[in-house]
């Protein structure tokens, strides 16, 4: 029988690799979370919106929290990483990006399984969130 | 103690202490008052909230649900964060939970792969039409149907059976082709159990709900994963509660990239969130041991319900 299908109280290579790069992910994405916001607290780098304007913004809905704060949606929070508060989104993205990285990782190994329509779906998938991922699908609020 | 609990602990312990030191040092260095909204310290509500989501944290843990349907309806009803930041912040909550029991749960195999993909194709595209959805919606009618949601897990929480080893005849063709069947040994008896599941193709329309749900309210949606995983297509519980859990870190992902991209994330409101969910996470699983589940599980029901009364009330206007 081709792939890791058969029936085993061990998980397959594929998803054992796929908790692996998944454990590392989560780990470096939550230090480096830990690390930014403690640097954003204690102001060491200026953040954008001064942390005593915030509780202006997070009452407000999105659309006019990105007008009034003049803040641009979708990716453009990368030119924002000078920031102390934009700077968090680097651990953020980790976190959120890192399934991505998992699903694209098993492929090879499902292939070499002649486990090809579960390589299929894992790259299927992969495309899924990298579309989610991408802000193609609009980004800017309501 | 797990890498992830350490270290959950030790930014609890280390946001307490910059949260107080670093939003007096803001204020005295900036010289613009601390006083924003009210008579209330801008530091004070991310605070309040890292405590809340410590205790929710635990509550969850102890209750048997997960942290971001807690999170989404208690702070989007009883904080001054406009539902967009919170569902945002709720889906990121339901992810770095997912993140973290993921790993553990695949090595043990308890967490199946041929089984959470198939689904997750699924629940993760939908999630990405329900955050869109939800996002265009006027907050009052997303806050009416999270009202309702949020009663209604209530009463599946109330009324749904579960079965630790569900009897299952015959494999259905769609999960025989794509060869979703596995074993584990039951710890508590060492019992081998051989798994298979059916109805899949049922299930996963069923899943086509459940994505929209998870992304339009960023509840994350193991309340809803579990009975359809176990109930419905026969998976044994175990395999279902941890196929859920690390299915979350998938449909989550997608819903939770729309939500940053249309920039419903404020730092100051999730980190603390995340790390306080965790946190109490943590020592949920340690209380586990002495707590009485049953309780809590009753207390959990409780705060959901009038959770779900809150939110209703908002978004009806009374």
């Amino acid at each position: 029988m081709p792939g890791s299908s058969h029936k085993s109280l061990e998980a397959g290579p594929e998803q054992l690799l796929y908790a692996k790069f998944l454990e590392k992910g989560m780990l470096v994405g939550l230090l480096i979370l830990l690390i930014t916001y403690a640097i954003y607290l204690t102001g060491i780098i200026k953040p954008y919106i001064a942390v005593s304007e915030i509780p202006k913004y997070w009452s407000m809905p999105v659309a006019e929290y990105l007008h009034k704060a003049n803040v641009s949606p979708g990716w453009n929070w990368v030119s924002l990483l000078g920031y102390g508060d934009f700077l968090n989104f680097i651990g953020i993205a980790l976190l959120a990006g890192i399934t991505i990285i998992c699903f694209l990782v098993i492929i090879p190994t499902l292939w070499r399984n002649d486990d090809k329509v579960y390589a299929f779906l894992s790259l299927l998938e992969a495309v899924i969130l990298s579309v989610a991922a991408s802000g193609i699908l609009g980004s800017g609020g309501h | 103690m797990t890498k992830t609990g350490k270290m959950s602990l030790i930014g609890l312990a280390l946001l307490l202490s910059v949260h107080i030191i670093g939003g007096q040092g803001f204020c005295d260095t900036s010289g613009v008052s601390a006083e924003v909204s009210g008579s209330v310290a801008w530091w004070v509500w991310p605070l309040v909230l890292l405590v809340v989501t410590f205790i929710m944290g635990i509550a969850a843990v102890l209750g048997g649900v997960g942290g971001g349907v807690l999170f989404v309806p208690i702070i989007s009803g009883f904080f001054p964060f406009h539902l967009d930041f919170v569902r945002g912040a709720g889906l990121l909550v339901a992810l770095a939970g997912a993140l973290a029991a993921g790993p553990g749960l695949l090595k043990m195999n308890l967490a199946s792969l041929r089984l959470a993909i198939p689904v997750a194709l699924i629940a993760s595209s939908f999630a990405i039409v329900g955050a869109m959805v939800g996002l265009a919606l006027p907050t009052q009618v997303v806050q009416i149907a999270l009202g309702v949601t949020i009663l209604g897990i209530c009463v599946l929480m109330l009324t749904s059976k579960k079965s630790a080893v569900p009897d299952v005849p015959k494999a259905d063709p769609i999960s025989s082709v794509l060869r979703i069947y596995g074993v584990y040994q039951e710890a508590s008896t060492g019992e081998i159990i051989d798994w298979k599941i059916h109805r899949t193709w049922q299930g996963l329309v069923l899943f086509v709900v459940i994505g929209v749900m998870a992304g339009m309210f960023g509840l994350g949606a193991g309340w809803a994963n579990v009975p359809v995983l176990n109930l419905l297509m026969g998976a044994p519980l175990k395999i279902s509660v941890a196929t859920s859990k690390f299915l979350l870190s998938i449909t989550d992902t997608s819903a939770a990239w729309i939500y940053l991209n249309q920039g419903c994330v404020i730092p100051m409101m999730v980190v603390p969130s995340l790390i306080g969910i965790m946190a109490g996470s943590f020592v949920g699983v340690r209380l586990l041991k002495v707590a009485k589940p049953g309780m809590v599980r009753w207390i959990v029901i409780g705060m959901l319900g009038f959770a779900g009364l809150k939110a209703l009330s908002k978004g009806l206007g009374f």
